[in-house]
């Protein structure tokens, strides 16, 4: 009953705070929107220039996409110095040669690549090792986005939840409901139910247009279940939801509870396999083990890209169930600051 | 004649600062009592302590025999706090319909509730106004509302009619006369000198210490002074 009331009340000031509303569901879907025009481009076909390269070679660089140019070596000098170029391929006695402009490491294992392929179509069958490459999860088609996505969606979960639901507790400690609140006879224990359950129905909204708009709008890679990614993205709001409230009582405005995004967040990104960990030192690596972001992350990459069952991603639904119970009970106890019942 | 209200030997500090100083206080059931004290005297600390929401260093509050804090003791006591605590961006109705809520009043009740404590503080047009949209004085009659609305025994007020216009705060003072005509007790405190003279005792407090109590008589003639406000002066101008 007295759970309930707080429950209405945080779903009304929801609907009055047409921005804060927008923010956690408009916000990730535009900036997951953004990220997917960038990586889920087409492949990049660098611009070559050919200076006496012998015709059968220029036609199988063509047929690899690439924009093939012939010039002399020095003209083809001077567009690698304005960039109007990526590389210049030259025959330099029975060898060949290649110039790349260099800045940009992406263009540069393009430019690579389209080489490589175009000199497999060449050689004699018989000099080539054929490879063919089969592929355990994902295939040839899964992008970066693909395999960044799992990760941005529990990210911008976190995120959103942390920074909507730290503000409006604190909020409520500074306008001084929360010390009103605490003058009637509702338990310490209700009312941070309360706000998780009230925050909790929102964000299982939020997880969910999140999470359908990934997989089923930009087709986000998805081999499991919806509804293990949404379980996952759930327990991710609700650990992100009872820390920003604990947090929160260390931060006497808006702003200071901005200051804790560089401190709890932004590690947390880096911790959580958007980059490869794997030449850290093992004790640095380490500190991943003690943020959430980690476990959901991972879960996510589990269900999503290898089509895990529940048994494989177990052991990050306990863990995330555990940090946000280990949340919850220390929010009660930062209440007690205030009354000791 | 049992008190609805006792303070024992309170002493609280904040951090270096003493703000409450060897408090006794005993408030009868049925009267209304006034908190009276220059500003940073130690008021709204000792209200906070007798609502259970301060935890004091030392000495204890009791309300109807029951230790603060106490959640039962939490149904019977309406408080208002110095500083209104309402949720802007929800209109008038919503407030009130959550504290409602929150004391457990079921649904036609609180809605009674509702109607009768907006008429009492002339709010009833701006039901469904958002408290943002409200000015000051009618935040302040708003907040007085919703301590109002579950028909405490116990009335804690805090500076309850700044910002209020004399002809309400009239009629404010009329409903808690009524209301204390129904046995309710008010604890009130307050800077306005009139006001302290339509409560039937006074505590003085400076420095965290409660210099005086009394009936408005007793303090004006103890200080020999034609008003209340001469004995504020008095007792808030002497230092030792
Ligand atoms: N949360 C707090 N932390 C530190 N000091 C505080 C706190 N609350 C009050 N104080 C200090 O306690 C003293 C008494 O404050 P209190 O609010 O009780 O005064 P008051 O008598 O209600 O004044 P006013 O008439 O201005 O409302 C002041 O000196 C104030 O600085
Ligand atoms: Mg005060």
């Amino acid at each position: 009953m007295n759970i309930q009331a707080l429950i209405i009340r945080i779903l009304r000031q929801f609907k009055r705070d047409k921005r804060s509303l927008a923010l956690m569901i408009m916000a990730p879907l535009l900036v997951l929107t953004l990220m997917w025009l960038v990586f889920e481009g087409d492949r990049y076909e660098p611009s070559i220039a050919v200076v006496d390269v012998p015709q059968p070679f220029v036609d199988a660089l063509e047929e690899q996409d690439a924009s093939v140019e012939e010039m002399s070596e020095e003209e083809a000098m001077e567009a690698l110095e304005d960039v109007e170029l990526d590389a210049m391929l030259s025959m330099d006695q029975q060898k060949l040669s290649i110039t790349l402009e260099g800045s940009d490491p992406s263009t540069n294992q393009a430019v690579k690549m389209t080489l490589q392929n175009a000199m497999k179509t060449l050689s004699p069958p018989s000099n080539q090792m054929d490879l063919s490459f089969s592929y355990l999860h994902g295939s040839e088609d899964l992008g970066l986005f693909d395999n960044v996505g799992p990760v941005l969606i529990g990210f911008f979960v976190f995120f959103f939840v942390f920074i909507i639901g730290g503000v409006s507790f604190l909020r409520e400690r500074t306008q001084g409901t929360l010390e009103r609140l605490l003058s009637t006879p509702l338990k310490r224990s209700e009312i941070v139910s309360g706000y998780v359950l009230g925050f909790g129905i929102f964000t299982l909204l939020q997880s969910l247009i999140i999470a359908a708009y990934s997989i089923y709008v930009l087709g986000m890679w998805m081999e499991g279940s919806f509804w293990y990614v949404l379980l996952i993205t759930f327990l991710l709001a609700m650990t992100a939801l009872t820390l920003g409230t604990l947090l929160s009582a260390y931060a006497s405005n808006e702003f200071q509870m901005i200051q804790f995004i560089p401190l709890v967040i932004v590690p947390q990104v880096f911790f959580s396999g958007l980059f490869s960990l794997e030449t850290m030192a093992p004790w640095l690596r380490g500190i991943g083990q003690i943020m959430p972001l980690t476990y959901g992350a991972d879960a996510l990459r589990d269900i999503m890209i290898r089509g895990k069952g529940f048994e494989h991603f177990q052991t990050d639904v306990y863990i995330l169930i555990g940090f946000a119970i280990l949340f919850y009970v220390l929010n009660i106890v930062a209440l007690k600051k205030h009354r000791k019942l | 004649m049992e008190s609805m209200v006792r303070v024992e030997n309170v002493a609280h500090a904040f951090g270096e600062e003493t703000v409450l100083k060897d408090i006794h206080l005993s408030i009868p059931k049925g009267e209304i009592f006034g908190l009276l004290g220059p500003s940073g005297a130690g008021k709204t600390t000792l209200v906070k302590v007798m609502v259970g929401i301060l935890e004091v260093d030392q000495g204890e509050a009791w309300v109807k025999g029951v230790q603060m804090p106490s959640l039962e003791q939490m149904k019977v006591i309406g408080y208002m706090a110095q500083s209104d605590a309402l949720y802007s961006e929800l209109s008038a109705r919503e407030n009130l319909d959550f504290f409602g809520a929150v004391y457990e009043l079921k649904p036609k009740e609180r809605k009674e509730r509702m109607k009768a404590v907006m008429d009492v503080v002339g709010l009833i047009d701006h039901m469904d106004k958002p408290v943002h949209k409200y000015s000051g004085g009618m935040k302040r009659r708003l907040s007085l509302a919703i301590a109002l609305l579950h028909e405490p025994d116990v009335l804690i007020l805090d500076e309850p009619t700044v910002g209020i216009d004399p002809m309400l705060r009239q009629s404010i003072w009329d409903e808690l006369k009524s209301l204390q005509k129904k046995g309710t007790t008010i604890i009130v405190t307050t800077h306005v000198m009139d006001e302290a003279e339509k409560c039937d005792r006074l505590a003085m407090m400076r420095d965290g210490y409660l210099i005086a109590t009394g009936t408005p008589q007793q303090l004006r003639e103890q200080t020999n002074s034609e008003t209340i406000e001469g004995a504020f002066l008095v007792y808030g101008g002497e230092r030792e």
